[in-house]
């Protein structure tokens, strides 16, 4: 058992271990892995109604324009995301990257347009990193201003809907990536139809005093279970999502990452704000000469798992590996293991076959389309 | 007769023929059980060798070989269903039958009790 006496608790952390949650060290919070229905259960809950997950270990943090103009808020955040923010209109989100001078990924983002400033999510594990990178570039135009006491909740699947209808009828109006403020259970919330499970569902940014309360008030929906990041894993891996650190990091481009349509045609080549962002010179011409290589979906083609690091040979007695997994696992609703990695961008074709080595042996495995799952996203 | 490794996995002895499985105990910390890779019928095994392959929701383990001996048996339904272990680990979800080298080995294994306040 892991020690989890010195790690960051959540608004959520006791409700999730009077749940039953497993709790483990992930990027310095004591979160849950699992609760008792275990992980592919929680898995494939959430694809058939909705799953309830903690999420509270990720950054937010507010851009507020000095000029309270969202336009100034907008410009400055371009600087550092390859990305249309300007473009993006009040209530809505998108998803962004922030890129080093190399062209590589320091982090990936959520950012909504709020009316009068942007409101930014950001992984746990680049959180600290990313507000030195923020506070570092963008403190000329904006205050930046960590949303410490907030709690941040996920309910993912078919039922998120219904189940979030009843306590406020509007969450069925919403499009998605649509943000709107709503009163939930007594609390001001900070609703986006999103998620990264690859169902239809809500994120929601709760005041940390009324996070339990509401997660409470949910769950006694019986149609909403607690789910653990070890399904969350399962889940955004199906969908073909990629986790940072795992499937993009500061070695990955994004057109090597195969994440072009997170970069606006307005910040390519040709556009009206093309390039001002790290890294620029690097990422801009492999819009039109590619990258060496490319994230592909792997599916193996017998039933053993291929997990991160795994690595990908063309030929079957071949010494110099063409391609690595960089994540993996079984898919529960896949129903088969499921990965993605990256090949030599001649090999992504989908349908190529390649060998992985695993426990000494090659193994056959077939590059696939992502995802693995049919996305319900709303429409 | 029963006994446990330290390995968590368990023997029911009958003779020369221990039937090998893994404990409750090992099943409730791998998780849902999603791929295992048996050894070959007349595999000859000592004791420690890596004899099957299992992979979890969370992680890849092995199952070693408990004793020495050779590979007799396999459970193909486990291999075919996974959860069976899950569902009954100490029954079936058996792994493999071993014939003993030395029946009396299995004399030094821990019984039940050792084992359940090995876990405790």
């Amino acid at each position: 058992m892991s020690d989890t006496t010195e790690l960051l608790r959540t608004p959520l952390t006791s409700l999730n271990v009077a749940l039953g949650g497993k709790m483990v060290d992930f990027a310095g919070y004591e979160m849950p892995v699992q609760f008792p229905d275990g992980v592919m259960k929680e898995h494939l809950h959430t694809r058939a109604k909705a799953g309830l997950f903690d999420v509270s270990h990720m950054g937010q943090v507010i851009l507020r324009p000095k000029s309270s103009r969202y336009e100034d808020a907008a410009l400055a955040l371009e600087r550092l995301v390859p990305v249309d923010v300007l473009g993006l209109k009040p209530g809505r989100q998108r998803y962004g990257l922030f890129t080093d001078a190399k062209g590589g990924i320091l982090d990936d983002l959520m950012f909504a347009n709020r009316g009068d400033h942007l409101f930014v999510v950001v992984n746990a594990a680049c959180k600290a990193q990313d507000l030195a990178h923020m506070r570092a570039h963008l403190s000329d135009a904006c205050e930046i201003e960590e949303q410490t006491g907030r709690g941040l909740i996920a309910l993912q699947g078919p039922a998120a809907e219904a189940a979030l209808a009843r306590l406020a009828p509007e969450a069925a109006e919403m499009a998605f990536m649509e943000v709107r403020d709503m009163a939930l259970a007594g609390a001001h919330c900070i609703v986006s139809r999103s998620g990264y499970s690859g169902e239809d569902g809500y994120e929601i940014s709760v005041p940390g005093d009324k996070a339990v309360d509401l997660t409470e008030t949910l769950l006694e929906n019986p149609d909403v279970r607690p789910i653990g990041l070890g399904a969350r894993d399962s889940l955004r891996l199906e969908a073909g999502l990629c986790l940072y650190g795992n499937d993009i990091d500061t070695t990955s481009t994004p057109v090597a990452a195969a994440l072009e349509w997170a970069v606006q045609k307005v910040r390519r080549n040709g556009g009206a704000r093309a390039g001002g962002f790290p890294g620029a010179d690097v990422i801009l011409p492999e819009f039109d000469k590619g990258a060496a290589r490319r994230r592909v979906g792997i599916a193996p083609e017998g039933r053993a798992p291929m997990r991160a690091g795994t690595e990908l040979f063309f030929g079957e007695g071949d010494s110099t590996p063409v391609g690595r997994i960089t994540s993996g696992g079984f898919g529960p609703s896949a129903e088969a293991p499921v990965a993605m990695g990256y090949v030599a961008a001649r090999l992504a074709e989908p349908g190529t076959r390649l060998f992985a080595e695993l426990r000494g042996k090659r193994l056959p495995v077939a590059v696939a389309t992502l995802p693995f799952i049919t996305p319900r996203y709303k429409r | 007769m029963l006994k446990f490794t330290e390995d968590h996995e368990w023997l029911n002895v009958a003779g020369d023929i221990a039937t090998v499985g893994i404990t409750d105990h090992a099943v409730e910390q791998l998780g849902d059980l999603v791929f295992i890779d048996l050894p070959e019928v007349g595999a000859q095994l000592g004791k420690g060798d890596a004899a099957a392959t299992l992979e979890s929701v969370k992680a890849a383990s092995d199952v070693y070989c408990p004793l020495d001996g050779e590979i007799v048996e396999v459970n193909e339904a486990i291999v075919n269903d996974p959860s069976i272990v899950n569902a009954d680990a100490q029954g079936a979800g058996w792994f493999f039958r071993l014939k003993l080298a030395n029946a009396a080995d299995a004399e030094g294994l821990m019984d039940e009790a050792a084992y359940k306040a090995m876990v405790e």
